[in-house]
């Protein structure tokens, strides 16, 4: 069986002739396997949906109990057949219940990797290399440029400023799944304590993650009555970014904003942003991890997709490496 | 270098001037000499050193990395000096965080003590011993890029702040003072007594005046004052001392280099307090031949300021001249204690010896009563005027901004009715507000419909009316740029501004053909329809 037999591009999502399913589609179809709840993988309007059941519980979250017709736990590691095609889900790395798709028939292995992060990371099971003959891989942070230094150290960055400026808040923006908790769960390693304040559209997730066993310690809600006691001097407030552009955040006086993203790595983006503190944290790999991800799965082709899908296709051509870029739409970078 | 570096980081994405000095301050005071004096010469890019090309650096990382990659990554970051900073690979054998950093010391003095062909190999080896951070601090610092925000001003400031002295010392002492500044860091933290200051021809701190405000008038004795014009140039002290020469601003930079046609003329010993002005030849004939230079405008000035090099046919066509107004040292006599009376006949006598074509003296204005003074600044007899000083006749020259002794009295600002544009959202504080306004006047007839932006401004506003006009923004967006807003403005709908500025100039920068200088917002016309704004061509009007 060729690759492009078993798994293809079409406008819907990435498709599986043989099994008649679609890997995180982007528009409403039959049959769903989805790798991770962030919103541009993980859609309403499907009528059958198989993931993880952490990444089931967050659509639910998100969507609403109803989010699609069936619903069905890929539990990790679990092989499962699907009209004839063996599937496998296994740890990605990139938020709670995030999973790598493995596709095999006739021979012929594929593993959509969806988003990974192969670093250690407090909130979520850790990315797992599955040995396959074509591996799908994010492209996101896919330049040289990109090298995601040591998560603890940005944390440090960030208490140390909350040292320096005791009488304002700082403000971090962090997306709402899993980047947030992140951030927190880091903060408490870091040993943090105080009483962290999150915008009312954390809250559910923050819950949740609590009730899958990661402790988030004391949480409070950024309201306006805490606002007005004078609360949120030398406090630490996570909320989307979003919110920071938006008028929830006149409540903080003199605010340092912060922002926990990949992409702080550039200046000029966290200067057009108006960051002050920009904190280098991605839940991607960068790009010294998808060449050693790579490197270790020793796939015979590469399939790159969305992000800098070029820079990494040629990496592969200097090493040998089949590859080529797979064009998915729909599909955001992180965060923006 | 890494505390540095962070230093750098924070300095750059950091809005708020106390928010930089803070960050300063505490640099000062957690790192040791001669680091800190390092740091602060790079700042106020007093340092010189040997300077590395972008060129080379970019043949050393490409020695490193697949140049394809290169290029790719340079492409999508767009500055040169950010993508040789991540791209830059970490050698296997010195793992990242491994704590051989180079000191700013250790970069100062080997770079210097190298020969061209050596520098290569040094900047190399520190590129790989630095992290990311450290990688950009150094070739911001060895390219001499250092533009990070923060005048030479500010980092004086913040001296003063973390010495709690007051500024104009600081001033009065840096141009004696030699890089890493010990004896400046020793004084600060109280080790010692204040450096005497022996340079030549020092920057003596400089006496400003505080505005007019409504009905100081009414409490002043006109028989106190002397009137003179204020003169639309920039402040500057022109010190002769010791066969030293030299022309400060008024917050002590030395600008010397950027007027050598004035410095040449600087033939005098003493220190003088005046305004810089360049002109253009005019007809009339000085007594010796010469053409007399006329001034010129704020438009003409900008030719000569700001740069690095200043060519041959610029000094020539916009000479530098200085309409004084005051006299500090009388050759070996400092006369700054003597009442202004005294100074004014002095600087008369000072003045007298030298080139007619470079110095003049500010006339006095001759008044009686306060009404005339009314009428002098609502007519000033010269566009170049900005207004009026108003100095007592016994004040000695005190630096910084008392009180009292001198008043300044702007002329109106020029005043038009402009349609909002575009909007911006703010920094800091004002992250969430749209805060930085595009306005725009109709070209031609408003009944075409075509406004064409004219200016910015930022302030001008109450909080309260900034909330109302983000509430607008909002509201009428018709298309978003990034940070940037664009405002429903047509015949119908619009926000009309009325900007107040204090002149305007022609340039062929801006699509209009004229840039207005310091505007701001002076009232909301939210009664005012979009079709009443000015035009373009009632804007012409106001050039000079």
């Amino acid at each position: 069986m060729r690759p492009e037999d078993l798994l293809q591009p079409r406008p819907e999502g990435l498709y599986c002739p043989p099994g008649d399913f679609y890997i995180d589609p982007v528009r409403p179809v039959e049959r769903a396997l989805v790798t991770h709840g962030h919103a541009d993988h993980a859609r309403p309007g499907n009528v059958r949906v198989l993931a993880t059941a952490q990444t089931l519980d967050i659509m639910a979250i998100r969507y609403g109990a109803d989010f699609a017709k069936e619903r069905q736990v890929a539990a990790l590691g679990e092989a499962l057949t699907i009209n004839g095609v063996d599937v496998s889900f296994h740890p990605a790395g990139h938020v709670l219940g995030s999973a790598q798709i493995a596709v095999a028939k006739d021979g012929m292995k594929i593993v959509a990797s969806g988003d990974y992060k192969p670093r250690p990371d407090p909130t979520c099971a850790a990315f797992e290399p599955i040995a396959c003959d074509v591996f799908i891989t994010e492209a996101t942070f896919a330049l040289p440029v990109f090298r995601h230094p040591d998560d603890r150290a940005e944390i440090q960055k960030l208490l140390r400023s909350l040292r320096q400026f005791p009488d304002r808040a700082h403000l971090v923006g962090a997306y709402a799944l899993g980047k947030a908790q992140r951030v927190i769960r880091l903060l408490r390693d870091e040993g943090h304590e105080d009483t962290i304040y999150i915008h009312g559209a954390l809250k559910t997730l923050c819950d949740y993650y609590e009730s899958q066993g990661i402790a988030l310690g004391p949480l409070a809600p950024a309201t306006v009555d805490n606002a007005s006691k004078g609360a949120f001097a030398a406090a630490i407030v996570v909320g989307p970014p979003s919110a920071f552009a938006d008028r929830w955040a006149r409540r903080f006086p003199d605010p340092v904003s912060c922002f926990a993203s990949g992409w702080m790595r550039v200046r000029q983006r966290a200067k057009q942003r108006g960051v002050e503190l920009p904190l280098i944290l991605s839940d991607h790999a960068d790009w010294d991890e998808l060449v050693d991800t790579i490197t270790t799965i020793a796939p015979s082709e590469v399939w790159v997709t969305h992000g800098r899908e070029e820079a990494l296709v040629r990496w592969c051509e200097t090493k040998g490496i089949r590859a080529r870029p797979l064009h998915l739409i729909g599909y955001e970078d992180e965060a923006e | 270098m890494k505390r540095f570096a962070e230093l750098l980081d924070r300095l750059v994405l950091t809005p708020s001037r106390n928010g930089k000095l803070k960050l300063m301050v505490d640099y000062f005071n957690e790192v040791p000499d001669p680091e800190r004096g390092l740091a602060l010469a790079a700042i106020t890019r007093d340092l010189s050193i040997a300077s590395i090309k972008p060129a080379m650096l970019r043949g050393l990382v490409e020695e490193r990395v697949d140049p394809v990659l290169f290029a790719l990554s340079y492409d999508y970051l767009g500055d040169l000096a950010e993508t040789i900073a991540l791209i830059w690979p970490v050698g296997e054998d010195r793992p990242q965080g491994a704590n051989d950093a180079p000191t700013l010391l250790e970069v100062v003095e080997t770079l210097h003590a190298a020969t061209r062909a050596k520098a290569p190999a040094l900047v190399a080896d520190w590129l790989d011993r630095l992290d990311a951070s450290g990688r950009y601090a150094l070739i911001k610092l060895v390219t001499g890029g250092m533009r990070i925000g923060v005048s030479a001003r500010l980092a004086k400031q913040a001296l003063a702040d973390f010495g709690k002295v007051d500024v104009t010392a600081i001033e009065e002492l840096w141009h004696g003072l030699d890089i890493p500044y010990l004896p400046l860091f020793a004084w600060l933290e109280g080790h010692t007594d204040k450096p005497a200051n022996l340079a030549a021809a020092p920057f003596r701190p400089v006496m400003l005046a505080t505005a007019i405000e409504d009905g100081d008038l009414d409490k002043l004795d006109p028989a106190d004052y002397a009137a003179e014009w204020k003169w639309d140039g920039i402040r500057v002290q022109a010190t002769a001392e010791g066969g030293v020469r030299r022309l400060y601003t008024r917050t002590g930079d030395d600008i010397s280099a950027t007027f050598p046609d004035l410095m040449e003329h600087l033939n005098f010993e003493g220190s003088m307090d005046g305004e810089l002005l360049v002109g253009h030849r005019s007809g009339d004939l000085l007594d010796d031949g010469r053409q007399r230079i006329e001034i010129g405008s704020f438009g003409d000035l900008q030719q000569r300021l700001n740069r690095k090099i200043v060519s041959a046919k610029t000094i020539e066509s916009y000479p530098a001249f200085i309409r004084a107004y005051d006299l500090m040292q009388d050759g070996d006599r400092d006369v700054r204690a003597e009442p202004f009376r005294e100074r004014r006949r002095r600087l008369e006598r000072f003045v007298q010896h030298l080139d007619p074509e470079r110095f003049d003296i500010s006339p006095l204005v001759p008044f009686d009563d306060w009404s005339q003074i009314v009428d002098f600044r609502s007519e000033p007899p010269h566009p170049i005027i900005e207004g009026l000083m108003l100095k007592r006749w016994d004040s000695a020259y005190v630096p910084g901004r008392p009180r009292g002794p001198w008043f300044k009295w702007k002329r109106e600002p020029f005043l038009i009715d402009a349609v909002l544009m575009y909007a911006q959202r703010g920094h800091g504080k004002r992250s969430s507000f749209y805060s930085d306004y595009t306005f725009g006047v109709w070209k031609g007839v408003p009944e075409d419909g075509e406004l064409v932006p004219v200016g910015k401004a930022y302030f001008g506003f109450t909080d309260e009316e900034l909330k109302q006009i983000d509430k607008y923004v909002r509201d009428n967006t018709v298309e978003r740029f990034g940070p940037v807003r664009s405002v429903r403005a047509n015949l119908k709908t619009g926000l009309v501004l009325e900007i107040a500025f204090e002149g305007l100039n022609r340039s062929a920068r801006h699509k209009s053909g004229v840039a207005m200088r310091f505007p701001r917002i002076s009232r909301l016309r939210w009664d005012k329809p979009a079709r009443e704004a000015d035009t373009l061509e009632t804007l012409e009007k106001m050039l000079p």
